[in-house]
């Protein structure tokens, strides 16, 4: 099979993990290696100064020799505001990847498609390898990849609500559209649906939620690493196509009854 | 020493007023906070700071500063 490259980084893992919303840092580092996994996300905030003890970083239970680590932009509402986050994650981290993530509507956490294509090409232009998380829309695709972002990400249901791939059609077009990766991106509640994404024709999946409620989160990563496998594999070895009516498996000669009866 | 510069000032850190003593540095008020420099990046008036300017930036009055770092997202 081969591998996944992004912005000539090559992924032998197409399932990407979100960091947040784990119980502990030591089960989100377990899980991230039962995954397989080889990008992670990071959300950028302000230190909570009015909390006792100061947490362990967070990028401390990473491992940047095994997984690319891709901060968001979440929080941001506006072009600016992901621009701001942006710079200040590769300030942080030395990061150049960014997962463009902007998301004015707190019910349903929708990407703003016109500051998402604006803060995308102030960010391609300023050296980031941009990731953007967009609805599952495919001239917002080409256009994004007309200013050169490395991938698109487009949503398969609204971020954290584990409803699986509702916008197949539109991520179908999607993938036959672009040249850059597509990464199916939020929504994504069981391994089955990861594996729907790929065979679709997704080139990675990123989960978050599915992975960080379950109650062991560690096995869901497993789970989710061995669907997105088997339908890579799937995929790689060339499916028969569909047909509306039975075409049997077994042979159609040679019953065990007289020759000639049973047919009209 | 003259009294006044001994006064406190205030700024604004991380959206909330803080007092700090006069002349206190960037790497000062990490140091106060407890905050390793290496883990957290600092913002002075919308301005991005190196780690290597922590200890010769001098906070003044009316500053705005966030410090920000890390955590899980998706």
């Amino acid at each position: 099979m081969k591998p996944l490259v992004i912005a000539g980084r090559a992924f032998s893992s197409r399932l990407f993990v979100g960091t947040g919303k784990f119980g502990s840092a030591a089960v989100m580092a377990e899980a991230i290696d039962a995954s397989g996994s080889e990008l992670v996300t990071v959300a950028l905030r302000r230190v909570d100064l009015t909390a006792p003890e100061r947490p362990d970083p967070l990028i401390s239970r990473l491992k940047p020799d095994r997984v690319v680590i891709v901060p968001n932009t979440s929080g941001a509402r506006t072009a600016e505001e992901a621009v701001r986050i942006a710079r200040l994650s590769r300030a942080a981290g030395g990061f150049d990847w960014v997962k463009l993530e902007l998301t004015p509507d707190p019910n349903y956490l929708l990407p703003d498609p016109i500051e998402t294509l604006k803060a995308a090409e102030i960010l391609v232009k300023e050296g980031f390898i941009v990731l953007p998380y967009i609805n599952a829309d495919p001239v917002l695709a080409m256009r994004l990849q007309e200013v050169g972002t490395a991938a698109v990400m487009p949503l398969g249901a609204p971020i954290g609500t584990n409803r699986g791939v509702r916008t197949r059609d539109m991520i179908e077009i999607i993938v036959e559209q672009a040249h850059v990766p597509v990464i199916v991106d939020a929504g994504l509640g069981l391994p089955s649906h990861a594996a729907a994404a790929i065979e679709l024709g997704a080139d990675a999946v990123l989960v978050n939620t599915a992975i960080a409620g379950a109650g062991d989160p560690v096995l869901m990563a497993k789970a989710f690493a061995r669907a997105t496998e088997a339908a890579e594999m799937g995929r790689a070895a060339d499916p028969g196509g569909e047909s509306r009516i039975a075409q049997a498996s077994s042979p159609l000669t040679g019953f065990l009854r007289p020759e000639g009866e049973g047919k009209a | 020493m003259d009294a006044n510069a001994a006064d406190p000032i205030v700024v604004r850190l991380n959206g909330r007023e803080r007092s700090l003593a006069p002349d206190t540095s960037v790497g000062g008020l990490l140091a106060q906070l407890g905050l390793d420099p290496a883990a957290v990046v600092v913002e002075l008036d919308g301005d991005i700071l190196e780690r290597d300017q922590h200890a010769q930036i001098t906070l003044r009055a009316g500053a705005q500063v966030e410090i920000v770092h890390f955590v899980g997202g998706g």
